[in-house]
């Protein structure tokens, strides 16, 4: 395929810059690839043809008044379905916000713009990022492009599908326990959640306030870098963005010698891992020593608390936020004559939530009720305290560390159907957003007990605000070993 | 702070807090959650097992107090724009069903 389906950011950027080609064509290319293929995966729910096309052409218009269009002049961009964009709809992947359509642009896509980079649709997820598989999706399961009887994980698996089909090089996910490194893994590109703060969450649909951040799926790191650097920084509509620009998560030049690798032996615990998965961790390791890394043991036994503690902060934060749909000013309302303010309240909110979603708002409302509040909330905080704090003692010896992204590569759809099981994918991903650090995803080749020929992620973690050793490192551990985005077999 | 013993969560608890979270259960849901909430409680129960005397609770991963804004007059969202959203409206209004004298 000459189509240009692989480029990257930096190759569109220059080439749309240079004036070699039009960012027209560009994402004339992009919305046909889109319209004719995303029947096979379902990443895009909605595809905003119009209005890409005519930000295009303003670019096209800059370029040639020898004005700059910006960083990522001319790069298309797939939106997961919780940020909001004034074009096309925003539903959060839930019957409660079919037909919404937001009156503003979130910050991240504010600053997109801002730098030529062009929102082409919004992509689905599962119903208000609660999920692994993106089968809680009230606008149908996303399959995933290596094979399309599995999940491309979740919650952001319409954006992860998106990139690693080679239907956009760039496109936005939320992280709250691993929503972004999680089907970053499963489907074969790089994905990052940033540390608590560093990006903007004005106009990203609230789930856990505290744990809520936006990254950039693509298919390099110095691709997520660019990208990072756009959407980062302090802004005054997020009161808990943090001072500064992006300056300082700008990628360094972090190379193998003299990095300091942690391995965290409850990561690596044989018996845990899918053996691909394990097998595919280790050669990095080996390559990585070989290449000059010290790599060093660490010790997080914390690791396996995560998820329960995840698992109460996290719908306790949900059944917060989500209480502001109650079919009033907003989102769906019943068409049932009820009774009484109550009755409509609790009619549209079960019309309007699907099964997932009532099961967190309650398990979140049970949890914080009169006579559990300290049993179940008061010490899943302190736990995270403890969580914290293992973390900061495992960063004095090492620089980032190291494991697998998952402990499985992608599962079939419908395969998981107790909610516990399902919750279990995360184990590796939820404790950085408890401690609020900065985490990566890297494919790094394929595997998988069942024939094979699944992408294997890799994820990097890293001190809170320390992008740029994150980065660097994902680099140097990128080169070695050159996944071949372009063997995706739905082309 | 002890924790609780590994409990089910009954179907009466679950109709509560599904008053509570003003969400309406139908009888079968009332059962399915009262199982899979009970199952996720006892692996959440893990936590019991954790010394965690004298840990100060972290609700955020950073030290965050109230912060002020230079008091701005900046422009409002479009009316229509946001009205456009409402389930029913009635010129610039949102509509909603009459509640009062319902004792509720």
């Amino acid at each position: 395929m000459s189509d240009g389906r692989f480029e990257s950011c930096h190759g569109i950027r220059d080439a749309v810059r240079s004036g070699t080609r039009t960012a027209v064509e560009v994402i004339t290319e992009t919305l046909a690839r889109i319209d004719r293929e995303n029947e096979r995966t379902n990443s895009f729910r909605d595809v905003f043809h119009e209005e890409a096309l005519a930000a295009a052409g303003r670019i096209d218009r800059m370029v040639a008044k020898g004005e700059d269009p910006g960083v990522l002049a001319g790069v298309p961009v797939g939106i997961k379905d919780n940020i909001a964009t004034t074009e096309g709809t925003l539903c959060c992947g839930s019957r409660m916000l079919e037909g919404y359509r937001s009156p503003f642009d979130s910050t991240v896509v504010e600053r997109l713009r801002s730098a030529g980079a062009i929102p082409v649709g919004h992509t689905n997820c599962d119903e208000f990022a609660m999920g692994s598989s993106t089968e809680t999706c009230y606008f149908g399961a996303v399959r995933n492009p290596w094979d399309p009887a599995r999940v491309p994980g979740g919650s952001s698996g319409g954006s992860a599908a998106a990139v690693g089909a080679g239907l956009v090089p760039l496109a936005l996910g939320s992280d709250t326990g691993g929503s972004i490194r999680q089907p970053a893994s499963m489907c074969g590109c790089v994905g990052l959640k940033p540390s608590y703060g560093r990006v903007s969450r004005y106009g990203l649909v609230a789930f856990g306030s505290s744990l809520d951040q936006i990254g950039p799926f693509t298919r390099s790191v110095s691709d997520a870098a660019l990208a990072l650097e756009v959407i980062g920084g302090f802004d005054r509509l997020d009161s808990t963005s943090v001072e500064g620009t992006c300056e300082d998560c700008r990628i360094g030049e972090v190379p193998l010698e003299g990095l300091r690798i942690g391995v965290p032996v409850q990561y690596m615990d044989p018996g845990s891992n899918e053996p691909d998965v394990a097998r595919g961790v280790e050669e990095v390791i080996e390559r990585a020593r070989s290449g000059g890394a010290t790599v060093v043991e660490v010790d997080l036994p914390l690791t396996d608390k995560g998820i329960s503690t995840y698992y109460v902060i996290a719908p306790a934060e949900a059944s917060s936020n989500l209480a502001r749909f109650d079919g009033i000013r907003y989102g769906h309302r019943t068409d049932r004559a009820t009774a009484s303010v109550d009755e409509l309240y609790a009619a549209s909110r079960a019309e309007g939530f699907g099964e997932e979603v009532q099961r967190r708002i309650m398990l979140g409302t049970y949890v914080l009720s009169s006579g559990y509040y300290d049993a179940y909330y008061n010490r899943a905080l302190q736990v995270r305290r403890l969580i914290k704090e293992e973390f900061d003692r495992a960063f004095e010896s090492c620089d980032v560390l190291l494991g697998p992204t998952a402990p499985t590569t992608a599962f079939k759809l419908g395969s998981k159907l107790d909610p516990m099981s399902m919750y279990l994918c995360d184990v590796y991903t939820v404790n950085a957003n408890m401690a609020g650090i900065c985490g990566v995803s890297i494919p790094i080749g394929l595997g998988g007990t069942d024939g094979g020929g699944l992408p294997i992620g890799l994820q990097l973690q890293a001190r809170a605000f320390d992008e740029a050793t994150l980065l660097g490192a994902a680099r140097s551990l990128e080169r070695l070993v050159e996944f071949g985005y372009e063997r995706v077999p739905c082309v | 702070m002890s924790t609780p013993e590994p409990r089910r969560l009954s179907e009466s608890e679950v109709r509560k807090v599904a008053r509570l979270a003003r969400l309406e259960l139908q009888p079968e849901q009332v059962e399915l959650y009262s199982e899979q909430l009970s199952s996720v409680l006892a692996h959440i129960e893990n936590l019991g097992s954790l010394d965690v005397e004298s840990v100060e609770p972290m609700a955020h991963p950073l030290p965050v107090n109230n912060r002020l804004a230079e008091d701005e007059p900046v422009e409002p969202l479009p009316v229509e724009a946001v009205l456009r959203n409402a389930p029913r409206r009635e010129g610039d209004y949102i509509a909603v069903p009459k509640v009062l004298g319902e004792g509720s």
